[in-house]
């Protein structure tokens, strides 16, 4: 079974969002996804980054990671900040919910992520930040 | 981003090309506004043919906009929109405030 993975940290600027999403994207090529697959990757490891840069670190300076895995034809994303953390999750994951109403959020990224992934796992720690686990799994075998 | 206007009347049409996320959303946001910021605008059509890449943060865009021209009797239509970008416009409903053209 194909296994591959990769580790990569960035700075918390939203100019990294593009960048990451790019990487996210490219590794996940590696299963010949469908266009269509190929952007619920990119749009769901999008929104976590946004969220780290935007909520984990309110737009201070700090670090991203995004790991990738694949494990024959499944993939997984953590992204991960060590910023403030989320009090409570289950709020957070509600449509529409939003910490910054005056930052004209929309409160739909989680949402998007859900319906993206097959699988969404939030952990967070109020005061150590926050991780994003994303997977998806290809009905068909990496080539 | 890149963003093209032209204005005919009360109405203007914005041509958008490029990747909407939170990095690009509050140069379209100043953008927009600036081109409705004329009280004679009524209507507000995004054409969102040659956006490449659109998460979350353009629904974000697009509600504040739609409130400003709402408030003023306006509205906001949304044309060209490509099919992974009208995913993530329906599973906002999104469609129940603002129009396709």
């Amino acid at each position: 079974m194909f296994k591959n993975q990769m580790h990569l940290q960035f700075s918390s600027l939203s100019q990294n969002e593009a960048f990451a999403r790019s990487v996210a994207g490219a590794f996940f090529s590696q299963l010949n996804p469908t266009l269509e697959q190929l952007t619920d990757v990119r749009t769901a490891v999008s929104e976590a980054v946004t969220n780290a840069i935007i909520h984990g670190y309110r737009n201070r300076e700090g670090l991203v990671t995004l790991e990738g895995y694949i494990n024959g034809s499944s993939a997984k994303f953590i992204i991960r900040d060590y910023g403030i953390g989320i009090e409570d999750v289950a709020l957070a994951r509600q449509p529409f919910y939003t910490s910054h109403p005056e930052l004209e959020r929309s409160g739909m990224g989680f949402t998007v992520m859900e319906t993206f992934m097959d699988e969404v796992e939030v952990e967070s720690s109020p005061g150590k930040g926050t991780a994003v686990t994303l997977e998806k799994t290809l009905r068909r075998e990496a080539q | 981003m890149q963003i093209n206007a032209t204005r005919k009347g009360q109405r203007i049409k914005a041509m958008l090309a490029g990747e909407l996320d939170h990095h690009s959303a509050q140069y379209v946001r100043e953008v927009l506004d600036s081109l409705i910021a004329d009280p004679q605008i009524r209507e507000l059509v995004l054409d969102m043919s040659n956006v490449e890449f659109m998460d979350s943060s353009g629904l974000g865009v697009i509600l504040g906009r739609y409130r400003t021209l709402s408030a003023r009797g306006g509205r906001l239509l949304l044309a060209g929109v490509p099919a992974p970008i009208d995913r993530i416009f329906r599973i906002s409903g999104i469609y129940a405030l603002v129009e396709r053209a």
